[in-house]
């Protein structure tokens, strides 16, 4: 209730968060949904156990700007590339996904090659990937044209 | 082909686009709308609304699988639109109601989209009618618009759907929160979920009385200081039917109750067609829709003109006790002394 403005037009980052694969444990998953949402974020928040063709699916009906993966089974050299793969597939390369979770250090550089723009194990200040977000948000046209 | 064309053809990544281009207000937004406008009209918009917890995204779960699968009708298309909350304080949002639809996940008959009120209190969020009729010109035969957890005001959605949908379950409240104004009043069908639960049997008692109690009177809005009447004389279409609400029991998350829902709800679509209150609601929607653009439109304009000093120092004596909300509107309307 300050100056004049046009809360309407403001433009939101909007992230899709999801965990693929068969692991239960979605703490995580939860604690950074919530700090994006504090950060003035839009997160839609899609729940355990997702296969990739649901996530992308997720993605583009949401037409996400940013895809945050939470994976704790190892499974992630599986799920990652075949979610990036869904992506490019339905035309939204453009979209920044992020990876969370027990990632073996020796797996990061692949996954960054892939094109995964940030990796963040435990213990992460939930503040870093914020940042993190914004800049690659703000570094790019994001899914749609603003 | 422009994003207008690919959204007509059928294209979901322009779909969505343009669902952003609209839900920011954008002026590729509205102009898309203008192109998009002929094309609408089609569709049969089913309002979910009830108290947070009801299980009204279980519901739109099962109601669209239904459409899809169950039944005896060729699948329609089904799109729906599920509006929680922004923060008040941040404006961010966590946007939940898809970990309860997940059985739609991989049908292209299906498009949900999950948007947050942004600031606008109703139940909806300013731009959700817009989406709505980006969704029924992109040709889904259906649209489930599920509005926050509402309460006691939150009826925007009876404006906007054909069908309203209110969602109670056992257990929230006694009989006087069941006669009080608000949303029971805007209720098409009640719909009492988790009838499995104990207590079933009062909440379904304390619904009935209270339609017991109602009185057919005219279907009508009060708003901002001028009423709008929905239907002048419900019980004198030319069918001589009255629509009563019908009570329905489900359990959403097993799918139980679901195919007579969906039957009251085609009744009630019939009813609506018979007796003319298709018309007269989709007349009295559209004025809605004009009265809320022109005063935004309005507001939006004259903001262009007003100086931003002289608006916080009308603020600042309001603050300050030295004038009245209402002197201060007439201060700067009327461009006074500043």
């Amino acid at each position: 209730m300050s100056e004049p403005k046009a809360s309407v037009t403001e433009r939101k980052i909007r992230v899709v968060v999801a965990k693929p694969g068969l692991d239960g444990h979605d703490r995580g998953a939860k604690v950074v949904a919530r700090a994006l949402r504090d950060a003035g974020m839009e997160v839609i928040y899609t729940g355990l156990r997702q296969t990739p063709e649901m996530i992308a699916e997720t993605a583009l009906q949401e037409d996400a700007d940013v895809v945050g993966l939470s994976v704790l089974s190892g499974a992630h050299m599986a799920l990652v590339p075949r979610i990036l793969e869904l992506l490019r597939l339905n035309g939204q390369q453009n979209v920044k996904v992020f990876l969370g979770g027990i990632i073996p250090d020796e797996d990061v550089p692949r996954l960054i090659e892939m094109g995964v723009v940030g990796v963040y194990g435990p213990g992460t200040i939930t503040e870093v990937i914020i940042q993190d977000v914004r800049q690659a948000v703000s570094g790019s046209a994001g899914s749609s044209p603003d | 082909m422009t994003l207008v064309e690919s959204v007509l053809a059928g294209n979901r990544l322009a779909l969505a686009r343009l669902l952003t281009l609209v839900e920011n207000g954008l002026p590729e937004g509205w102009a898309a709308l203008n192109e998009l406008y002929p094309h609408t009209g089609k569709a049969h918009r089913i309002g979910i609304t009830g108290a947070p917890g009801t299980g009204k995204s279980s519901l739109v779960n099962q109601l669209a699988l239904f459409y899809r699968q169950g039944g005896n009708f060729t699948p329609r298309r089904v799109g729906v639109i599920a509006v929680d909350p922004s923060s008040p304080f941040t404006g961010g949002a966590i946007l939940g109601d898809r970990v309860r639809m997940r059985d739609l996940a991989g049908d292209p008959g299906v498009f949900i989209r999950s948007m947050a009120t942004r600031g606008t209190l109703g139940g909806l969020a300013a731009t959700t009618a817009g989406m709505v009729q980006v969704m029924d010109a992109a040709g889904f035969d259906l649209i489930l618009v599920e509005t926050v957890g509402a309460g006691q005001s939150e009826v925007d959605i009876a404006r906007l759907a054909h069908t309203t949908l209110v969602v109670e379950a056992p257990g929230l409240g006694d009989e006087i929160q069941a006669i009080k104004a608000g949303i029971l009043e805007i209720a098409d069908i009640l719909v009492i979920n988790k009838a499995d639960r104990p207590g079933v049997e009062a909440t379904e008692r304390a619904l009935r009385n209270n339609l017991q109690l109602a009185h057919s009177a005219p279907r009508s809005f009060q708003h901002h200081g001028h009423i709008e009447v929905l239907s002048e004389h419900p019980q004198k279409d030319p069918e001589g039917s009255i629509w009563t609400p019908p009570i329905l029991k489900v359990v959403a998350t097993e799918g139980d109750g679901i195919a007579q829902l969906v039957d009251a709800i085609e009744q009630h679509r019939k009813f609506l067609e018979i007796s003319g209150e298709r018309q007269r609601r989709e007349l009295m929607r559209i004025e809605t829709e004009l009265e809320n653009l022109l005063r935004d439109t309005l507001v939006a304009r004259w903001r262009t003109t007003i100086d931003a000093a002289q608006y916080r120092a009308v603020l600042n004596r309001m603050a300050a006790r030295q004038v009245s909300p209402w002197q201060a509107v007439q201060q700067l309307l009327d461009g006074g002394e500043g």
